[in-house]
């Protein structure tokens, strides 16, 4: 199976390579060919001549298309019949034995120049259907996990908006604080989801404009970190910032939302009551961000794929849609900016963010 | 008092229907995964199931199964999305009705008190009447307005199936395989045929019942003024 694939790749590869090129290569080789026989022919048969021929012809067809490999075919007879076949240097052919020879010749290098086009056809539309296939799922798991998104706090607010305005129906004060409580909650995470996908359609689109100016990366910190407010309650949280750290030439939004999504994502998936730390450290050229726990941490074959569009671990709850950390790369490397993600020992993931950034010195 | 249990690992939708039910006369208890819902089901015997498909430890589709191994009662499906080959699946596998996120309030506790209903008519009673509509499964026939219904025997096994599952949405391999037999599961039309014979037959303006069409499902038929959608 892999020699197949880097056969179909070359062939992708020569598939790119102009057809022009094609015509004159397959040419070319023909007469190399045929220039080499023709040296030996005192001690080479005719017959051996024509499976040598053949046999490139072969070897053209396997790569080129199906037009430069016909001209390769008849070429390839004509120069047979021409330089090879008795009498020589003459289209003419002597016996009827050699007729019948050459004509077969022609009808198996035409055979076999067709026959490795059909094989190349089938093998192509064998790979755009697993391509599709691979699409259509990719695009259920999305329309899956957007959905469950989306709609459970649609949900929440329909069904609480029912029972509040219901008439035959007695709701206690406190089940009605609760009520409205639930509604504001999922309005926000309604607006989150949005937010998310407004991201990543302007992410799509290439057009994200870093709006930098001074920003006091703590308040950044604490912005995030209390809209998540909710969430963060189960959890241990550690902020640790020097005192003074500058000000850094950053985008306040963008940067607020790497770190709400960085620290979302520990929420979601590492277990309750574990210990979420998030560091900002003044470093040579710019800011360095750490978002750390101690959870599970990541399978060693997965760290690299996180950051992916999409991208969720297999086992993880039908929850997320698998753009948060796709964005906050995005966001990071809008900065010019990197961000890696790596286990910590003996568990728990660690995020590392680097952005050049310009500082002010405030005293 | 009635008691349901909800299996739902979304905790604003678990304390909605708690709110919701509790104040609509019923006892709930919450679970939040597949284990910890099965084993409540087990040990507290509740009188119908609120089950969500998209469950953390497994797939809902795997816990309905499990769970109709040794339970009876009413099962009704939460599913996030309205993907019919989900609802369909979760229907052949024994629950008893389903809703799709967003649902609203109305259609819930309509569809927990015809699951609750269907569950405690035991022994079917002969004649079942829907104000002008009169069934009568002992003689195996129809009034409508005190008039007989001319009904072929097909229509009437129709008719029969739908009014002993009133507000129960029916699939529409159930009904080929109750009506036609196992090998008509795949025919479609047959039933579409007859549902048109048949509604035009009983869903009159005196009547106030009709069919209604579940697309790609099944259909469900309703009696009253309660309309559902």
């Amino acid at each position: 199976m892999p020699k197949l694939s880097i056969l179909l790749t070359d062939l992708i590869l020569i598939k790119k390579t102009e057809s022009k090129k094609q015509y004159s290569l397959s040419i070319t080789a023909i007469c190399t060919v045929s220039g080499i026989c023709f040296l030996f022919s005192s001690c080479v048969g005719a017959e051996i001549v024509a499976f040598i021929l053949l046999l490139t012809v072969s070897v053209i067809a396997m790569f080129f298309d199906i037009l430069p490999v016909l001209i390769a075919a008849t070429l390839s007879a004509l120069i047979w019949d021409y330089f090879f076949l008795y009498p020589r240097f003459n289209f003419s052919v002597g016996n009827t034995e050699d007729k019948i020879m050459l004509s077969m010749y022609f009808v198996i290098a035409v055979l076999n120049a067709v026959l490795t086009f059909k094989i190349k056809k089938i093998e192509k539309n064998a790979r755009l259907k697993e391509e599709k296939e691979q699409a259509l799922q990719l695009y259920n798991t999305l329309l899956h996990s957007l959905s469950h998104e989306l709609k459970t706090p649609i949900a929440t607010i329909v069904a609480s908006t029912d029972n509040l305005l219901s008439t035959n129906t007695l709701i206690s004060e406190s089940n009605k604080k609760i009520l409205l409580t639930e509604i504001s909650k999922a309005s926000l995470r309604l607006n989150q989801q949005v937010e998310n996908l407004l991201h990543t359609s302007r992410l799509e689109s290439g057009f994200i404009k870093v709006k930098k100016e001074w920003c006091d990366i703590q308040e950044i910190i604490s912005t995030a970190t209390s809209r998540l407010e909710e969430e963060l309650k189960h959890f241990v949280k550690k902020i640790h910032c020097k005192e003074i750290l500058p000000l850094f030439k950053i985008d306040y939004c963008l940067m607020e939302q790497v770190m709400y999504n960085l620290i979302e994502n520990a929420t979601k998936y590492t277990p309750e009551k574990s210990c979420i730390e998030i560091s900002a450290i003044d470093i040579d050229n710019g800011l360095q961000i750490i978002v750390e726990d101690n959870g599970m941490g990541f399978p060693e074959t997965e760290t690299g794929k996180v950051f992916e569009k999409f991208y969720r671990l297999n086992n993880t709850r039908p929850r997320g849609t698998g753009l948060g950390l796709w964005i906050a790369k995005g966001f990071v490397e809008a900065h010019d900016g990197s961000i890696i993600l790596q286990n910590k020992i003996p568990h728990g993931a660690k995020f590392t963010i680097n952005i050049p950034a310009h500082k002010f010195f405030n005293s | 008092m009635n008691n349901i249990l909800v299996i739902d690992d979304e905790s604003p939708i678990r304390k909605l229907l708690e709110i919701t039910l509790e104040s609509n006369g019923y006892r709930v208890i919450q679970t939040h995964n597949s284990i910890q819902g099965l084993s409540a089901v087990a040990s507290n015997q509740p009188d119908l199931v609120i089950l969500d498909l998209g469950l953390p430890d497994e797939s809902g589709h795997i816990t309905l199964q499990k769970l109709r191994q040794w339970y009876q009662k009413p099962v009704l499906i939460l599913s996030v999305t309205n993907d019919e080959k989900d609802i369909v699946q979760s229907l052949d596998n024994g629950a008893n009705d389903y809703l799709v996120k967003p649902f609203r309030t109305n259609e819930l506790l309509a569809r927990i008190r015809t699951a609750l209903r269907n569950n405690s008519v035991e022994e079917m009673q002969p004649l079942i009447t829907f104000g002008e509509l009169e069934i009568d499964l002992a003689a195996r026939s129809a009034k409508l307005n005190n008039e007989i219904l001319k009904l072929t025997s097909t229509q009437y096994a129709l008719l029969a199936l739908f009014v002993t599952h009133e507000g129960k949405v029916l699939t529409h391999e159930f009904l080929l395989k109750k009506i036609w037999g196992k090998e008509y599961t795949g025919q479609l039309q047959y039933l579409r045929v007859f549902v048109s014979q048949l509604r035009k037959k009983i869903e009159t303006h005196i009547s106030n019942v009709s069919i209604i069409t579940e697309s790609s499902i099944g259909y469900r038929f309703v009696a009253g003024n309660k309309k559902m959608f």
